[in-house]
């Protein structure tokens, strides 16, 4: 379930990006940085956010017992 | 000439730093320490390495001119979703490359798919069609080392000069410090563009009288189109989120996330990758567009007026006329001019040395395709067996003296615009070699004639766009000339930018086209051996 959920929001996220309702809008946030400009950093945040997230809760660590396991049963046959 | 100064200073530096890193590996002529840093990089390193060896010329100098000429869209394009897709590749397939290097002993992607698919000669042409995409950015790397060091002496130090010296200082870290000596210089060039982004945010915003006037100045000028993405179809800006796919199939992005010490070290390069590129690229492209603002300099007057002929008159002119008014309106050293303009003169130098830095992104290029001879072809045809380690090695650093004189040679001699052109390909080529990744690492289906089927296509369909592009001239700024349209359907376009498939920008076709070659012939030709795929995928060995 929870990768499922993973995978979802990377999916939102990519969708997300193609932000065509601020496409032909020039409102400067703060007086001075353009939404779409403001909207993609924020979006850059997001992603940060989401990688955080994918490896908190989806972290491949089975790759790193296989390295180690590797690696002992070398050291045990040398 | 203060600013040559310290950038020269900073070139000593760089070098400074490859020789130590040559000192602290004295002793060891094994190719595992020399090619992948003995697999011990830390997260520090690993992380801002990594991100160093991605961020070439283009980050700096070319965002904040193309947000010059297309506005604010740059970011997005190029930017917030290589934030996205680039680590995500890295979490998904850098780590289980990482894994299997650990366990094999793979240094290049290459080996890897020669065991994984079983194959000889077919890691051969991947090899090959890898090499001929990466070639382009030495050669380009050394072309705008040379440019700078000309801009910022005011052209005391001629380009073939600055590009000898920048190839020379390059090669040498590289050749003494291998990979240990690129990813500490890599680490250094980072810290660099991270601090570079926000001085030069500070100073010319300072220098402006503050962005506030600037940006409402432009919303209410004929240019506010800058501040928004009309420039530029959605098709377009989905089509580039294509375009990241090609960091991971980069063979040294790939050979970089080999030399981390434990699989730990992804997770911080995973989680800051977004940041890293927010700070860097936010305020070049915000400085990028905030220029048509500028009024005192000159030479930015003129790109204006280039670009202001270009759309009112292109339609009327030559192609050759349209491509030299394009050259005159390009902004890639518009931030330089900023910096000439606001900042105080060691500042400028300061500044200067972190573009270099940007430029010089070539090194691990350089030293990639020299693990990639050595490896896949010196060693796989019998040269390690023959004459040993410390020859492999020994050739490795042969070599790169050998491409680096080569790419200095083709610098001085060819124009600059055919090796961007160059690199343009080269990002859609290495995207639609991505499925050969995925296809090795995750589905046990995949075959060596699947394989070989996406390395020709690709190679097809780079050559192919290329030729496109050079015999059918851009048209001018506004609508694409179509050239083939079956039934009213636009299938193939000539843009002002390149070239278009469906609106699409050709590495979207690329890319789906790969992905059904490797299905499709994988599905008709026979697996590797159930050992293989049990070394691969778990489950029992024969």
């Amino acid at each position: 379930m929870k990768k499922i959920l993973l995978v979802v929001a990377v999916a939102v996220l990519y969708v997300l990006h193609q932000d065509i309702w601020f496409w032909r809008s020039s409102y400067l946030v703060f007086g001075f940085i353009p939404i779409g400009l403001f909207y993609q950093g924020m979006f850059s945040v997001a992603a940060a956010l989401l990688m955080w997230l994918l490896v908190t809760y989806a972290w491949p660590s089975h790759l790193e017992q296989e390295v180690e396991e590797t690696k002992s049963r070398e050291d045990s046959t040398r | 000439m203060i600013p040559a100064i310290v950038v020269f200073l900073y070139l000593a530096a760089v070098l400074y730093i490859g020789i130590f890193a040559f000192r602290r590996a004295r002793g060891k002529e094994e190719a595992e320490d020399y090619f992948l840093a003995s697999r011990s990089l830390g997260p520090f390193v690993f992380l801002f390495s990594l991100f160093g060896t991605n961020m070439t010329a283009f980050a700096i100098l070319g965002s904040s001119g193309h947000a010059f000429n297309n506005g604010i869209v740059t970011f997005g394009l190029m930017a917030s979703s290589s934030g996205l897709v680039i680590p995500l590749t890295i979490f998904l397939i850098g780590t289980r490359v990482w894994a299997l290097g650990k366990k094999y002993g793979f240094m290049t992607p290459v080996q890897m798919f020669r065991d994984r698919w079983e194959c000889t000669h077919i890691g051969t042409v991947i090899f090959v069609a890898q090499a001929v995409l990466l070639v382009p950015y030495i050669i380009i790397g050394i072309m705008g080392g040379g440019t700078t060091l000309y801009t910022i002496s005011n052209g005391l130090v001629p380009f073939w000069f600055g590009g000898a010296i920048v190839a020379m200082v390059v090669m040498s870290y590289v050749f003494f410090g291998g990979m240990r000596g690129t990813a500490w210089v890599n680490t250094f060039q980072t810290v660099l563009f991270l601090c570079f982004g926000a001085i030069a945010l500070i100073v010319i915003g300072v220098g402006m009288g503050g962005f506030r006037s600037a940006a409402q100045a432009i919303q209410a000028s004929p240019m506010a189109s800058l501040l928004t993405r009309e420039r530029i179809s959605p098709y377009y800006f989905f089509s580039y989120t294509f375009i990241p796919l090609s960091a991971i199939a980069f063979p040294h992005i790939l050979i970089f996330c080999l030399t981390a010490r434990k699989m730990a070290q992804f997770k911080k390069t995973v989680i800051f990758y977004p940041i890293c590129i927010l700070a860097i690229w936010l305020p070049c492209v915000f400085l990028g567009v905030m220029a048509n603002r500028v009024t005192d300099i000159p030479e930015i007057r003129a790109k204006q007026e280039a670009r202001r002929v270009l759309a009112t008159q292109g339609k009327n002119m030559a192609p050759e006329q349209r491509d030299e008014l394009r050259e005159q309106s390009a902004g890639d050293d518009v931030i330089m001019l900023l910096l000439h303009r606001y900042a105080p003169l060691w500042l400028a130098g300061l500044l200067g040395a972190g573009i270099m830095a940007a430029v010089m992104a070539s090194d691990s290029q350089i030293l990639a395709l020299s693990t990639m001879f050595t490896e896949d072809v010196f060693a796989f045809y019998g040269g390690k067996s023959r004459f040993g380690e410390a020859v492999q090695v020994q050739t490795g650093r042969v070599f790169i003296i050998l491409i680096t004189l080569f790419a200095y040679a083709v610098a001085l001699r060819a124009p600059e615009t055919i090796f961007e052109l160059a690199i343009q390909y080269a990002f859609s080529g290495f995207a639609a070699l991505s499925p050969l990744l995925v296809a090795a690492l995750f589905w046990r289906g995949s075959t060596k004639w699947g394989a070989l089927a996406v390395t020709l296509w690709t190679a097809f369909a780079v050559v192919a766009v290329a030729v496109l592009q050079s015999v059918v001239p851009a048209p001018a700024p506004g609508p694409a000339t179509v050239l083939w349209a079956p039934g009213g359907v636009e299938v193939l376009s000539r843009t002002p930018g390149g070239t278009a498939v469906f609106g699409f920008m050709p590495v979207v076709p690329m890319v789906i086209v790969s992905v059904l070659l490797m299905i499709v012939v994988s599905m008709m030709t026979r697996k590797p051996a159930d050992g293989t795929l049990a070394k691969y995928f778990g489950g029992p060995k024969p």
